[in-house]
């Protein structure tokens, strides 16, 4: 059996474990277990990838294998993985794994959560290890049904009614999506052998250039709505300020990037003549994401809202970045996955900590929370840092890369809009500079305050192991810059 | 020189290991460990500044060397950040520059933040700040330049924040960061283009072939100005942001809410001159852009003029050395905006300006570590809790009378020197521009011997409290070590080592010129020793025959005002209040109307399904009736 396939059989051997545990001492103990696991699985995976590299072999997709699942339509359960794909498993095992310890002491009905916890997470690597387009879209699924439920059961607020926005909304990109596929599908191949394999559809380069024009739109809007692409970003605000820590982790952290990463493994590599084509619409919904998403966090008094449409601006530069494409500006999009999702991770966990001990989340009502809770003010600091593009954290590295990227573009047009995408940069300092000044800063606000206490060890592990992912891409991102660019060249290649 | 990247990994350890263990160490330790790391940059600093100009000259310049240099992140072939050491007379002087009076504020603040919550944190950002300070002058290209302008800009926000439940400081935190946030955002966009027509970041060769950006950007304009000549302009605009030309010096002001030893250090010594130190480092490219330097020189003259001026009436001592700064800086500027081509004649003001940074940094950074030690006498920044204090405190007098004196501009003391050389390259280009700065040059004595005669002379506030005493060794060691470097540093033939084209230039003194100023410096120091030697009604008369002026002058001619209605009622009322409104009821009301309709509709619909047959039956009745009637009425 092909190593990947442990990917999804781990969390699998997860939730049995998870239904027969009686006690939250063993629901722990096999959460801990099976997501650590599943770390040192990507790590594996990442350090075989790159001996194999080093080894010389060039194959586009590595560790291939495929098994025929449903022959009328020729489905395949196809895995394999490129360099794009081992670093998206690295950073969705990273935060499941910090997931895990965020929701330590999470009520009621822990076994449960576990459970529809890992499910998704099953969903989300087995997307990245899928070169099937139905297996893809099936992991997809997988992966926003649990959503509905722990959004639902375990969220706070207007749960009911953000859960259903949230699943509907990705519902109604699923269904574009799931058209687009179809379509692909039926003009796969020339002569009739018709195909769901990715490479396969590539190889045979048979979609005509009219159902392009068709399809692309379908499938870049479809993964679009999950990449909270502007108008179809309203989910993301209340989705978000609803759901319970770890979902909200997982959920901005991995599950939005599934969005941009279906992007270019579909939409753009598999139909590069509309892809030349069509950009430029997206690139002025995208950029306008980029400073919309910023410009509304600036008012915004919710601690989640405002990472919300923080992370609308942030994944609009994904998709802007992967607009351009060309090989610098996508692989910074792909750094900028990366560094979103390991930031957004830690913000959203750090979050749910002081949100567990001061029960609101409004801004106006806290204050001066360095002196009482250092630890997990300083994190806060760190993950503001790293938003607003601190040297040494990740979120420079990704964004200029995208910058000189982006820049580095023939067409003036495509200069004109980075250059409105950077003055991003100034709107997410002032939004992030307004809410460390308000929260952790000045005097303290509320006198019951005084009372909390700081970080606990799981939480402390949770957040520093996000810090070091945030800190190692930020100081070293040279070789894993290089990884992700020679990943794209095969789909650089198809556009020209 | 490798070993020079000590002076970069040694900070940064420092700061790794005062941050990470923080309160685990005393607080003793902390000062002690961040001050040795210190030493040894120093030590380095001079080793490698000395062995630097002692090599031999090469067609009698000496070769810039780079240490070191590592690819950090490729963005394209031939786009990639380096980082690395590049080591030529102005980064080895900066070096100089930077460690000394690093160290000194390293020393002082052992005595001047003794007791404070938070002293290891102190330690550890000024480790961090001196390590990216480091970083940035020894840039080997304009990215690294910026990770590391970024970086200061960090350290700076957190220092200038560090008595963070002050609602003063972490405004003025939030304000310094933010506005050279979007100075640089300035900065990026100028990077951007200059890199997209070069083909490259490294300064080496952007300034070897300073004419490609020319023939590479021909016939592009816009908006009537070549395109180099924006790219180099935005650039500039970054350089404003960091050394706080009108107008985007608001934030200076206010930065004076940190800890004054920071104060001297950053805000006053060293980060603020990055942006003449940036327009230096790229100055060869300026050189094909007249129209930039132009420009540069008239905002230079510009805030010269406008500092000077706030700070004759401002009453909170800090301020007064805050708004002498930006003045000072923009001295810098203008030598740079009148200095042209690599001539030595022509680029006299390349080596002005280097020679004032330099000066400048020891005695400024002399004038607020002085200042610091009155506030920690008399702990307050306002004026009128001063007055008499020569006698309680001798040595912090003495020395800050030595800087007052330098930076007036009278000889022997360093700032003579610099000034002249400044005055006489704007005398050279233009007779205006000239004149409007040497008439900065009188104010500037005027102003600093107000500042001056209110603390040390004019009449003693009641002191019963609490008697005011001399500041301890720490602190006024630091003290007399500037004070001696203020002395001495005219007399260093800067021209032989640093000069706009490397060639050795022999300083000499333009004898009008020079007469002119001293004239001019000590009309300024007695109408000031006139009005504020004793307590008398003639400042307050004199304030009261021009109230309009004083009173626009005192709140800063109502800059910061504009600032405020600008981002708050037009930036925040009007542009992210109205997205974020049309966000939640358009958008997103677009979305809830879908869902609305539907269920609507769907309300209307299910009494179909009411589940009675009867009602089934009777419907089913009388749609066969209907079809059977139009079926028969068809055929």
């Amino acid at each position: 059996m092909n190593f990947l396939s442990l990917f999804v059989l781990i969390p699998l051997l997860m939730m049995v474990g998870l239904a027969i545990a009686r006690s939250m001492k063993q629901i722990r103990t096999v959460a801990v277990v099976g997501s650590t696991l599943q770390l040192g699985l990507a790590i594996y995976t990442l350090i075989k990838f790159l001996m194999e590299r080093a080894a010389g072999n060039t194959e586009e997709m590595l560790f291939q294998a495929s098994t025929m699942w449903y022959e009328p339509l020729n489905i395949h359960y196809a895995v394999g993985v490129d360099g794009i794909s081992v670093t998206m498993l690295l950073l969705s095992a990273i935060i499941v794994f910090a997931g895990v310890f965020a929701s330590w002491k999470i009520e009621p009905l822990s076994k449960e959560f576990f459970l529809w916890l890992i499910l998704l997470s099953i969903g989300v690597f087995g997307f990245f290890i899928s070169i099937d387009l139905f297996t893809m879209f099936m992991f997809y699924e997988v992966a926003l049904i649990p959503m509905y439920l722990l959004i639902g059961i375990w969220g706070s607020g207007k749960k009911n009614y953000s859960a259903m926005k949230l699943t509907l909304m990705l519902m109604g990109g699923s269904a574009l999506l799931m058209l687009g596929i179809i379509g692909i599908y039926y003009h796969s191949s020339a002569d009739g052998n018709y195909t769901m394999n990715l490479l396969e559809i590539a190889r045979n380069n048979a979609i005509p250039e009219n159902w392009q024009y068709f399809l692309f739109p379908l499938t870049f809007v479809g993964f679009g709505v999950l990449g909270a692409m502007f108008p179809f970003h309203t989910w993301s605000p209340d989705g978000h300020a609803s759901a319970p820590t770890a979902v909200s982790m997982l959920h901005a952290g991995v599950l939005m990037k599934l969005g941009g990463y279906g992007c270019f493994r579909v939409a753009i590599y598999l139909m590069p003549f509309a892809a030349n084509e069509l950009s430029w619409i997206f690139l002025i919904l995208t950029g306008i994401s980029v400073v919309y998403g910023a410009f509304s966090a600036c008012v915004q008094t919710d601690l989640k809202y405002i990472n919300a449409y923080s992370s609308v601006s942030h994944c609009g530069l994904v998709l802007f970045a992967i607009l351009m494409l060309n090989n610098t500006a996508m692989t910074g999009a792909v750094m900028q996955m990366l560094s979103h999702g390991l930031m957004t991770a830690l913000f959203f966990a750090l979050i749910g900590m002081i949100y567990g001990r001061t029960h609101t989340r409004d801004i106006r009502e806290m204050g001066g929370l360095m002196k009482i809770m250092p630890f997990l003010s300083v994190c806060y600091v760190i993950a503001g840092l790293a938003s607003l593009g601190l040297p040494g954290l990740s979120g420079f590295v990704a964004e200029m890369t995208i910058f000189v990227g982006s820049f580095q573009h023939s067409d003036m047009f495509h200069r004109v809009f980075t250059i409105i995408a950077c003055c991003s940069i100034v709107i997410t300092a002032v939004y992030i500079l307004r809410v460390v000044g308000k929260l952790l800063y000045g005097k303290v606000q509320n006198e019951h305050h005084r009372e909390l206490t700081d970080a606990t060890w799981w939480e402390r592990l949770s957040a520093v192991t996000l810090i070091i992912g945030v800190a190692g891409l930020g100081l070293f991102p040279g070789w894993i810059s290089q990884l992700i660019s020679n990943s794209l060249n095969v789909i650089i290649e198809r556009l020209s | 020189m490798e070993y020079t990247v000590i002076i970069l990994l040694l900070p940064m350890a420092m700061f790794l290991l005062l941050g990470l263990l923080d309160s685990k160490l005393s607080p003793r330790m902390a000062g002690i460990l961040g001050t040795l790391g210190m030493i040894v940059c120093t030590a380095v600093a001079y080793t490698t500044a000395y062995q630097y100009f002692t090599q031999p000259r090469i067609d009698g310049e000496f070769p810039p060397v780079t240490a070191i240099n590592i690819e950090w992140l490729r963005f394209t072939d031939f786009l990639h950040i380096d980082l690395g050491i590049y080591l030529d007379p102005i980064s080895v002087m900066m070096l100089v520059v930077i460690t000394t009076v690093s160290l000194m504020v390293h020393i002082y603040s052992l005595g001047y933040m003794h007791g404070e919550i938070g002293f290891q944190r102190y330690y550890a950002f000024l480790s961090l700040f001196s390590m990216s300070m480091l970083g940035l002058v020894v840039a080997t290209n304009i990215f690294q330049m910026y990770i590391f302008w970024e970086l200061v800009g960090v350290s700076s926000y957190l220092l200038i924040g560090f008595y963070y439940t002050k609602p003063e400081a972490v405004s003025a935190s939030k304000k310094a960061f933010i506005v050279t946030r979007f100075a640089d955002l300035g900065f990026l966009i100028g990077i951007l283009i200059l890199s997209f027509y070069t083909k490259t970041f490294d300064f080496a060769t952007l300034t070897a072939a300073p004419g490609t950006i020319i023939t590479e950007t021909a016939g592009a304009s816009f908006l009537g100005c070549s395109v180099a000549a924006w790219a180099l302009a935005l650039i500039f605009m970054g350089g404003a942001g960091k050394s706080a030309m009108f107008p985007l010096h608001i934030w200076l002001p206010d930065a004076m809410e940190g800890p004054t030893p920071v104060s001297a250090l950053i805000h006053a010594a060293t980060m603020v001159v990055a942006g003449v130190y940036l327009v230096a480092r790229l100055f060869p490219l300026f050189c094909v852009t007249p129209e930039v330097l132009d420009f540069i020189t008239v905002v230079g003259a510009v805030t010269a003029l406008y500092a000077a001026i706030v700070a004759c009436v401002q009453s909170d001592i800090k301020r007064v050395l805050a708004f002498s700064t930006i003045s000072q800086i923009a001295f810098m500027m203008v030598a740079l905006g009148v200095a042209r081509d690599t001539d030595l004649h022509a680029g006299l003001g390349y080596m002005a300006s280097m020679f004032h940074l330099f000066t400048h940094a020891m005695f400024k950074a002399l004038l607020f570590l002085g200042a610091g030690a009155i506030i920690h006498a008399v702990h307050s920044n306002e004026m009128t809790a001063m007055g008499g204090l020569r006698k309680y405190m001798p040595i912090t007098h003495i020395t800050f009378l030595i800087a007052c004196l330098a930076i007036a501009g009278i000889p022997p003391f360093s700032g003579f020197f610099s000034k002249d050389e400044i005055l006489t390259a704007v005398m050279n280009k233009s007779l205006f521009w000239g004149i409007w700065m040497t008439v900065v040059a009188g104010l500037t004595a005027f102003y600093m011997f107000r500042l001056y005669y209110r603390i040390f002379w004019w009449n003693k506030p009641d002191y019963s409290h609490h008697t005011p005493h001399e500041a301890p060794l720490t602190m006024t060691i630091p003290l007399i070590i500037l004070a001696a470097i203020t002395c001495v540093a005219g007399f260093i033939p800067f021209g032989e080592f640093v000069s706009v084209n490397g060639q050795p230039y022999h300083i000499h003194l333009d004898p009008t010129v020079a007469t002119t100023s001293i004239i001019i410096a000590l009309i300024g120091i007695s109408l000031a020793t006139w009005l504020f030697l004793k307590e008398n009604k003639k400042p307050g008369a004199m304030a009261d025959s021009m109230r309009t002026l004083y009173t626009a002058a005192y709140h800063r001619f109502y800059i910061d005002e504009i600032y405020q209605f600008v981002t708050h009622k037009i930036i925040f009322a009007l542009i992210c209040r109205p997205i974020a409104w049309f966000d939640r009821h358009i958008i997103d009301g677009t979305m809830n109307m879908l869902a609305n309709v539907t269920q609507g509709v769907s309300a209307r619909i299910k009494g179909l399904q009411s589940g009675y047959i009867q009602s089934y039956a009777w419907i089913f009745l009388a749609g066969a009736l209907v079809i059977a009637i139009i079926t028969m009425c068809c055929f």
